[in-house]
């Protein structure tokens, strides 16, 4: 075990669980949440800003191109940071985004099928 | 130093695990490793994915539908009321309750009961505002003339917003309970778990909102 691949953590509280001291040093201060929380901010003020640019509204294409890859950062970094699949086991993801795929696939299909597109 | 510390592998996959992990026959023992009530949470997640995605596919395909042959007061869309920078301000107040409930995980993790419990009752508070904020616009809605039945867009609307909404009401009495059981000596720090698997919920409903913040409220 090379000192890179190793990581030291002392037991904080007598009741904490064992192998909670590995899961905790890898997450991020709190300090680093607060920094992510404010990037999250600043994406939904971007969001809320293309309300006010005037004739957005009408050129749809244009605001699905903005709004939707904001839209899609947003929810990565919420899962990946907040949610902590960033730091977790890779099965809590595949399960999560096995679901989430199934119901775009499911969304998608609906939609096609009322020719909403 | 060596006697009190814990030495951890760090995998490439980002899996962490521990040296002392449980053995079968152990308290904390799980056949794939994981924490069973964790794992069960991220399959309820998924499958909550589904029942949103449905709610928000049917009020994209009813959004528009306000028919001509309905009476004057009742071909009112949802689009039509909407008051974006007073959910603007709802959907921040949301998003900042995901930052006070990882902090409060985070608390927890340390055994620092004291911030878990400002933290809870932080995003608890935070989760209460945002479904005032909820009441006053379907209450304004409805003062307006929209109500759940008027039309089928209007009832799409009010579907999948008020599914949301119980969905945050949910999340608020669990956080309240977690503070209860906090103040009662009934959170140790060996139940962090809890606490992680009560805030993957909370994040689960704010990444929603997210989804329904655009999708619903900012695409015309």
């Amino acid at each position: 075990m090379s000192s890179d691949t190793a990581t030291t953590a002392t037991t904080a509280d007598p009741g904490a669980i064992p192998g909670d001291e590995a899961h905790e040093a890898h997450h991020p201060t709190d300090a680093s949440y607060i920094k992510i929380a404010l990037v999250l901010a600043l994406i939904t003020a971007a969001e809320v800003g293309t309300y006010y640019v005037p004739g957005l509204e009408e050129n749809t294409p244009l605001l699905l191109l903005v709004l939707l890859p904001m839209m899609v950062v947003k929810f990565t970094i919420v899962a990946r940071s907040f949610m902590h699949l960033k730091f977790d086991n890779p099965l809590f993801t595949r399960v999560f985004l096995g679901g989430l795929i199934l119901a775009t696939i499911v969304w998608l299909i609906t939609l096609a099928t009322f020719q909403f597109f | 130093m060596v006697d009190t510390a814990t030495v951890v592998e760090t995998p490439s996959a980002g899996h962490v695990p521990s040296v002392h992990s449980p053995k079968p026959g152990e308290h904390d023992w799980t056949y794939t490793g994981l924490s069973n009530e964790k794992l069960a949470m991220w399959t309820f997640l998924g499958t909550e994915c589904l029942l949103f995605g449905g709610l928000i596919s049917t009020y994209l395909l009813y959004k528009t539908r306000v028919p001509d042959t309905l009476p004057v007061e009742q071909q009112v869309a949802p689009a039509d009321l909407y008051d974006i920078p007073f959910t603007s301000a709802s959907s921040f107040i949301l998003l900042m309750s995901s930052l006070t409930m990882v902090l409060a995980v985070a608390g927890i993790s340390r055994g620092d009961h004291r911030q878990t419990r400002t933290w809870l009752l932080a995003t608890a508070v935070l989760g209460g505002i945002f479904l005032a904020g909820q009441v006053y616009e379907f209450t304004a809605f409805v003062s307006e003339g929209m109500g759940f039945t008027t039309n089928v867009a209007a009832s799409a609307f009010f579907t999948l917003t008020g599914f949301h909404g119980v969905h945050v009401s949910i999340g608020v009495i669990m956080l309240m309970s977690l503070l209860a059981m906090s103040l009662r000596g009934k959170l140790p720090s060996s139940k962090a778990d809890t606490v992680e698997i009560v805030g993957l919920y909370w994040h689960f409903v704010d990444v929603i909102w997210i989804l329904i913040f655009t999708v619903v409220y900012l695409i015309p």
